[in-house]
């Protein structure tokens, strides 16, 4: 039985205040770091080819999955330090965590790497936790959750052979990754504390850096707070003819298993080259605002989730 | 149907076996490819289980309608009911309904669930009113207090009801614990 929708907003909210509470902490969190807000289009001619990123169509154009390839133009351009706020649509992915519009924090900073940027993320959820009066410390479903600096840190490699038993890096089974880290890794994680997932195998950049050597190891790094997949760095890519390559893979998976058509999206491309070393994030802002309402639920944070919009 | 179309209450055909869906939970990595773990419930035996499918797979979905049926009399080992709308009747074994069947009076409104002509669960009424029909004098088994007494209901079904209870009382009964709530009317 669906639930009065006036009871529910009234229900929801203390938590859509804070909501709008952690949008303003974020805005000046980068301000005082130097940061400039940037707008980018949300209908867009192109999306990166992704083969597990499914874009809506909007009249031939596809609703953006995501700011990267835009925000990285304007990196491309002479924009050193950049973040936005802005929705991402992604088809079909409905659930407990997942609403198929929802809301991203971008940003990017010139010279940095992916580790310069969790030690970014740590610095903005120190302080959201300060301005919300939590100390260090917070209690998400029920785990007192300590959020100081520095976040522990654990390689994709140790955590597979710690948590499933097999070593990504000697043998990539991509489908058995997905499914472990799902099930053991992430619930084998420390409850208490956050953490950062690090140095994923070559075939799962997407679009971050390669740091050579053995084994060669993609600069990608995920947060993880109270079990909550929160944000996904990068040292980011700047070799196009690399990024070309990886692209035309997901578009040959995406034509062999008979999903969809895609592109190559040709104006990042080309302003690749001109990306100057870069680090850069995405995160999800209704997982956070989750976190510090400890809402189990996505609903429990958005006003009009799809269901029910 | 795509299992990204799935929700709580699809009927899904697995192997020719009806379930129903009594959750779903939707997992995905940012970059990774998206899970289902679903529960499911087997519509002819009542039995869970869960099953995990990914984005991308393909379920059959099968149409399981309800319908209002009339309880109209037995025939063998069977139960006739007639749909209330297409008067068409159905012959529904005693299997199937188990121990819902001592509380079948003529007349009786069930919930029928039909799929592709097959009926697969027969819902009663949570409360039945039926008339007494023939009361025990004394109690004599010692789980039976003092103050109840075993009587029989015109269905045939037998249970326990205060001691005031007259034949030719009609009582209101709870079909799902098969107990006694109270006496609706008394035989003048």
């Amino acid at each position: 039985m669906a639930e009065d929708e006036s009871l529910r907003l009234s229900r929801i909210k203390a938590n859509l205040e804070r909501r709008a509470f952690i949008h303003d902490v974020i805005r000046a969190f980068f301000r005082s770091e130097g940061f400039l807000e940037v707008e980018t289009p949300l209908q867009v001619p192109t999306v990166a080819p992704e083969k597990y990123i499914i874009p809506f169509t909007v009249d031939g154009w596809f609703l953006s999955t995501s700011p990267e390839l835009h925000m990285k133009r304007l990196l491309a351009a002479g924009y050193s330090k950049i973040f936005q706020i802005c929705r991402c649509f992604r088809k079909n992915e409905r659930g407990q965590l997942h609403n198929p519009e929802f809301t991203m924090l971008e940003w990017y900073r010139v010279g940095a790497d992916y580790i310069g940027i969790i030690e970014d993320t740590e610095r903005l959820v120190s302080t959201l936790a300060k301005k919300l009066n939590h100390r260090s410390t917070i209690i998400y479903q029920g785990n007192k959750i300590n959020l100081a600096s520095p976040w522990p840190r654990v390689t994709v490699r140790e955590a597979f052979l710690r948590s499933a038993g097999w070593d990504p890096f000697a043998r990539l089974d991509e489908e058995r990754f997905e499914i472990d880290l799902v099930e053991k890794v992430i619930p084998g994680f420390d409850s208490s504390r956050p953490i950062v997932l690090l140095d994923y195998p070559g075939a799962m950049a997407s679009l971050a850096r390669i740091r050579p050597g053995r084994p060669a190891v993609a600069e990608r790094a995920e947060a993880f707070i109270g079990g909550l997949e929160l944000a996904n760095a990068y040292s980011e890519l700047n070799d196009a003819a690399e990024q070309q390559r990886r692209f035309e893979l997901e578009i040959e998976a995406l034509k062999r298993e008979g999903k969809r058509g895609a592109v190559l999206p040709q104006k990042f491309l080309e302003a690749l080259p001109r990306l100057p070393q870069c680090g850069g994030i995405a995160l999800g802002i209704d997982r956070l605002v989750m976190l510090f309402c400890d809402a189990a639920s996505i609903d429990e944070v958005i006003a009009f989730p799809r269901d029910i919009a | 149907m795509d299992i990204a179309e799935v929700t709580r209450n699809t009927k899904l055909s697995i192997n020719g076996v009806p379930f129903a869906v009594e959750d779903v939970k939707f997992v995905k990595p940012g970059k990774g490819r998206g899970m289902y773990y679903l529960k499911l419930r087997n519509l002819f035996d009542g039995g869970t289980r869960d099953q995990t499918y990914h984005s991308g797979d393909k379920v059959e979905e099968v149409s399981v309608t309800s319908h209002d049926m009339q309880y109209l009399y037995k025939e063998g080992d069977n139960y006739v009911f007639m749909d209330n709308e297409t008067f068409e009747q159905h012959h529904v074994p005693k299997e199937l309904l188990g121990t819902k069947s001592q509380f079948l009076k003529e007349g009786l409104v069930a919930n029928v669930s039909v799929m592709e002509g097959k009926i697969l669960e027969v819902i009663i009424p949570k409360f039945v009113e039926l008339t007494v029909v023939m009361g025990a004098a004394s109690t004599k088994t010692d789980t039976i207090t003092a103050q109840s007494k075993m009587v029989e209901l015109e269905t045939g079904v037998t249970l326990a009801v205060p001691a005031f209870v007259k034949e030719g009382d009609i009582v209101k009964v709870d079909t799902r614990s098969s107990t006694y709530v109270e006496r609706v009317s008394t035989k003048k």
